[in-house]
Parts: structure tokens; C-alpha cells; sequence
């Protein structure tokens, strides 16, 4: 259940970046176009304030961003999922 | 006296470096030899699909090598070329390539769908791949004498730029004024041909300009930088090193992405001997992080709208800007006067603030099939009452620091840089009011927190989504609101006309909410 309810929040917050896009349906949102270095910026800064911690330079890689749980394999390295 | 921008490579790096790399594209190397055949070759097509001179011919294709060899095709062929954005949404190309009216366009097999798409008839999709394989060929004295009709006054390019009316505008740049920017450029910056480019800017800015003709003229090497860089700054710094790249001309977003992420730290870039930027402001403090990591490097901001051929006022920075100063655009370049008017179109006095005007060759002819909006900028030179002479307003509002340096404090109109971009916010707003469900809309710019902030009238509640959705038939992705604020009325001031300046204040009150 854990597991669910952060997929569900980070296509939340992907889907205020890029309304436009469905996240949970990409494995792989680079190839796909769906972000651009902008939309990185602004995802790094909302994952670092939305659970306080502040993602290392060396940490912003393409294995980490390239889909839903990637990204939550990343926030679990940083200790604040489960 | 050099007359065309194809003397740099005839009379340079073809005879000086002919075997060596001039671009370097997702691995493969290119030489000098190549891209001149390659690009002979490329006239030659286009000769044969009718003998024009001194036309436009769009290029549309992704930034590679390819590009390289349309360009320099189109100018042995005697005419022009337009580089077009190939991820630009089909409404905002269509005006483009309406209003650009070229004979033909120059693509590859994958992206002429999208031309057809588009109704671009057949016979004037031209193919890149033609002009580079083996068998392929040209007549290169036929090709050469041909060019003696080019007069330096002849346009080179046309870059498209963001426009009020939702049609972009094309500024038409010629050979006098890039020939001049960049002779001063090699010997006042120390370009020597020893550059290895780190090449990061699409091939429609014109950065490319400065890069393509160092290469062509100096033997430099451009290496194209893999758009994913740009996204992931750790794999750019791992590229800047991977290819020994010792010169860059980039806009500040990446480099104080760099600075922010505490980069240079662990993965310092040592080869890096010049750093050149434009197209925004630089924090002083990025700026600083940058110097002191890499204290053997030469710093220089460049200024210059796309109106001018390249840039028209550089500063070397030669001494330490406190962080909470702003960095100055310096001075002139050579061959450029700026002069600063106030609204009395008089000289402004001292430190007084007025608009950034430029005289001198470097100049523009004007916006392509756009009178009106060529009236409306090159203007005739208020303080010469003697004779024609244009000068080109930039909109910028400058003044002068202490030592005389110029100084950028804000701008006339609604016109902003973001990421690097030149933004009409009217153009976005033209976009917005496309959409049926908006009555009326508004656009503002936060620039501290970079946002671009879409007030509309509607008479139901409209989803982000749905209007995002909409805004990409016409806006490219770097022009798209983020933020997104539906109002009953938009506030009108005493005049009647919408009260930008409420709205912009009352995008920070939105925040907490």
C-alpha cells in the first residue's frame, strides 16, 4: 500500500509540471519527451521541498528520472519512502 | 576586402586544416574536406530544382552536421538560409514557413512527414542525405564564379524570433555585418582555431553564428553537445571533459544549474579556457562560483539582441563582482555605437537610464516581410537630421556605471528572456486567447522564480491540463505558461486597458495561497 500511495503522489507531482503527460504510463519519460531541463529543474526542487532533502548534484542522473520507480528507488536511497 | 562569410572557409580552414575535424556529431567526425563537398554538393541540388539568387531557403532538420552542410549548401548556391525549430508546434511553423515564403526547404527522410503534414508540396522538400553520399556531385568553379554577384550587404540568414502577433518574426541578418563581429572577435577575444566548441545552443540562435564561422575560418572544431546534457548537467561536465572541449558560448541557465548543484566540486571541467555567454543575465554570484573554480579561464558576457549580427557590447570580466551586483554588458564591440536615449530621444546624461539604441553596420536589414514591424525598430537616427540612418532600438534600458560600463535595469516593452529564450508575452497571450473558453488573458513574467503566469477570463473553470494542451498547437514547450490563475475580470486600469503591473504584483500573492 505504501508503495501505491507514493507512485500516486509523484504522478501528482510530475502531473503539475507536465500536465499534459500521463506519467504512470511511460517507462521512460526521456526517450518519451515527456521532460526537458527546465521541467528537471522544477521536479528536483519540488522533490527536495516536498520531502525535505536535498537531492545531490551527482544524484540528478537519467537511470534516476527515467520513470515512476526509479525515482522512487532514488527518494528511498534518501531514506524518506519506505 | 571580404565580401562573403564563404571566404572565411575558402581562404581559411579548407586550405589551412582541410583533413582535419571540423564537426564532431554523436561520435562521427566530420572533416573540412568533407563538409565542403557535402555542402558543394547541397548547392548543386538546390541549383538544379531552379537556378535562384539571393532567395530564402528554410532549413529543417535537428541540430547536426547536417545543418552544417544545408547551410553552407544554401550559401555556395548564392542564397540564404533559415534554420527552423523542428520541435516547433505545426500552427507556429505554418506562419513561419508563410511568412518565410522559401523556395524550398532542406530536410531529412524522418522529417519531411511533418512538412507534408503541413501541405508543403513535394518539389520543395529537398533532401539532406543526397548531398552526402559518395556518389554525389558538383561543379565547384561554376559553383564559386556564380558567388561574385553576392554583395556583403546580401542577407546570410534569418533567425525567427517570438512575435506580438503570434507570427514570429524573421530577422534578416547579412554577410557585412557578421564579417565585421566576427573579425573583431578573433582578435579582441584571442580566437585562434585552437578552439574545441562545446556546442549546446540550437542551430536557429545565433550563437551558432559565432561558433560556425570561427570553425569555418579558424579551424576550430565544433563538437555538438547530445541534447540530454542539457538536461542532466553531471553528464554535460562528463562530455565537456570526455571531448576535451576547452571553449563554450553558452546561455547562464545550465551554469548556474552547474553552480546550484554544486558541481564543479567533484567533476571540474580543467580543459575549459574560454567560457563565453548571452542571451540573459548572469548572477554574479553563479558567475563567481564559476570563476573560482576555474581561475585559468576567460569569462566574457556578451550582448546583443538577435537584431544585431551577434552581439554589439562585450565585457571581459576582469575583476570580482560582488555577489549582490549586477554584471555589467560592458562596452562596444568595434564597428558599433551605442548610444543611450532618454525619452526625449536626447543623449542620456550620466547615470540617467534610457533605451539601448545601436548604430552601425552590424545592424539588420529589418524583419523579413515585415514592414511595419521594421519601422517600428530601425528607425531613423534621431540625433542625424542630415541624411538616412537607421539605428535599431532595442528596447533594453540601460545606463552607465561609475567606469562607464553599460548596465541592463529592465526592459521597455513585454518582451522577457526565459531559459535562455526571447519571449513576446504577447505572443503567448495571442495563443491563450486562440482558445474558445478564454474570454481574455494576460500574461506576466515572475523573474525571480522564472515563471510565466497566465491570468484568464473564462466562463467555466478550465483545467491546467486541457489548456496546456491547447497552448502546444501554437507555443513551443519553452513558451508554455506554468502557471495558471482564472479570474473573474482582469484588473483594468484608469485608461481602461489591462493593469499588467497589478498582476505582476499579484503573482506573488498567489503563492501562499
Amino acid at each position: 500500500m505504501a508503495h501505491n500511495t507514493t507512485m500516486e503522489e509523484l504522478a501528482e507531482l510530475l502531473r503539475e509540471i507536465r500536465p499534459e503527460f500521463d506519467f504512470t504510463k511511460s517507462h521512460d519519460f526521456l526517450a518519451d519527451g515527456m521532460l526537458d531541463s527546465f521541467d528537471m529543474v522544477t521536479l528536483v526542487a519540488t522533490l527536495d521541498k516536498t520531502y525535505g532533502i536535498s537531492i545531490a548534484g551527482v544524484d540528478i542522473l537519467p537511470e534516476h528520472f527515467k520513470d515512476l520507480d526509479t525515482i522512487a528507488a532514488l527518494l528511498r536511497k534518501y531514506a524518506v519512502i519506505p | 576586402m571580404q565580401i562573403n562569410v564563404l571566404e572565411y572557409f575558402e581562404h581559411g580552414a579548407l586550405t589551412t586544416h582541410r583533413h582535419q575535424t571540423a564537426v564532431v556529431d554523436q561520435g562521427r567526425r566530420f572533416t573540412f574536406d568533407e563538409i565542403s563537398r557535402f555542402a558543394k554538393n547541397c548547392a548543386a541540388i538546390i541549383l538544379e530544382r531552379g537556378a535562384a539568387f539571393n532567395q530564402p531557403i528554410a532549413v529543417f532538420l535537428p541540430k547536426s552536421a547536417a545543418t552544417v552542410v544545408a547551410d553552407l549548401g544554401i550559401l555556395y548556391s548564392g542564397n540564404f538560409y533559415a534554420n527552423l525549430d523542428v520541435k516547433s508546434p505545426p500552427e507556429r511553423l505554418k506562419a513561419t514557413l508563410k511568412n518565410l515564403g522559401a523556395m524550398c526547404i532542406i530536410t531529412t527522410g524522418t522529417h519531411g512527414g511533418a512538412l507534408r503534414a503541413l501541405g508543403v508540396p513535394e518539389h520543395q522538400i529537398l533532401l539532406v542525405d543526397a548531398a552526402m553520399r559518395p556518389e554525389a556531385a558538383h561543379d565547384n568553379a561554376a559553383l564559386l564564379a556564380r558567388l561574385d554577384r553576392v554583395v556583403d550587404t546580401d542577407p546570410l540568414c534569418i533567425i525567427y524570433t517570438s512575435g506580438s502577433t503570434g507570427i514570429p518574426k524573421g530577422v534578416v541578418l547579412n554577410h557585412r555585418g557578421t564579417i565585421d563581429f566576427m573579425d573583431w572577435a578573433f582578435s579582441r577575444l584571442g580566437l585562434d582555431g585552437g578552439e574545441i566548441i562545446g556546442s549546446l545552443s540550437p542551430f536557429y540562435f545565433d550563437i551558432y553564428t559565432l561558433e560556425l564561422y570561427l570553425c569555418l575560418a579558424k579551424g576550430a572544431t565544433v563538437v555538438i553537445i547530445p541534447e540530454q546534457c542539457a538536461v542532466f548537467p553531471v553528464r554535460l561536465l562528463e562530455f565537456v571533459r570526455e571531448h576535451a572541449i576547452n571553449f563554450v558560448f553558452w546561455v547562464p541557465t545550465i551554469m548556474v544549474n552547474i553552480a546550484t548543484q554544486d558541481l564543479l566540486a567533484t567533476m571540474k571541467p580543467e580543459s575549459l579556457r574560454k567560457i563565453f555567454f548571452a542571451g540573459e543575465v548572469f548572477p554574479s554570484k553563479s558567475l563567481n562560483y564559476w570563476r573560482r573554480h576555474l581561475p585559468q579561464a576567460l569569462f566574457v558576457n556578451l550582448y546583443g539582441p538577435i537584431e544585431i549580427s551577434v552581439d554589439c557590447t562585450y565585457f571581459v570580466v576582469d575583476r570580482e563582482i560582488p555577489d549582490d551586483q549586477r554584471l555589467p554588458i560592458g562596452v562596444p564591440c568595434r564597428n558599433t555605437d551605442i548610444i543611450i536615449l532618454n525619452e526625449q530621444d536626447q543623449p542620456v546624461q550620466k547615470d540617467e537610464v534610457g533605451e539601448l539604441c545601436v548604430r552601425g553596420s552590424s545592424l539588420a536589414l529589418g524583419y523579413w516581410n515585415n514592414r511595419e514591424r521594421t519601422a517600428q525598430a530601425f528607425v531613423q537616427n534621431p540625433l542625424n537630421p542630415h541624411y538616412p540612418e537607421l539605428i535599431y532600438r532595442t528596447g533594453d534600458l540601460v545606463n552607465r556605471n561609475s567606469r562607464g560600463e553599460i548596465m541592463i535595469v529592465g526592459r521597455k516593452d513585454f518582451q522577457i528572456k526565459h531559459q535562455g529564450y526571447r519571449i513576446d508575452l504577447g505572443e503567448v497571450e495571442h495563443a491563450a486567447l486562440q482558445l474558445e473558453a478564454i474570454g481574455n488573458a494576460c500574461v506576466v513574467y515572475d523573474q525571480d522564480r522564472k515563471e510565466i503566469t497566465l491570468f484568464f477570463e473564462s466562463a467555466h473553470e478550465l483545467s491546467t491540463a486541457l489548456i496546456r494542451e491547447r497552448l502546444v498547437a501554437f507555443l513551443p514547450k519553452y513558451m508554455l505558461p506554468t502557471v495558471f490563475h482564472r479570474v473573474e475580470q482582469l484588473p483594468r486600469n484608469p485608461n481602461g486597458k489591462i493593469d499588467r503591473h497589478l498582476l505582476n504584483n499579484r503573482v506573488r500573492s498567489f503563492d501562499g495561497a
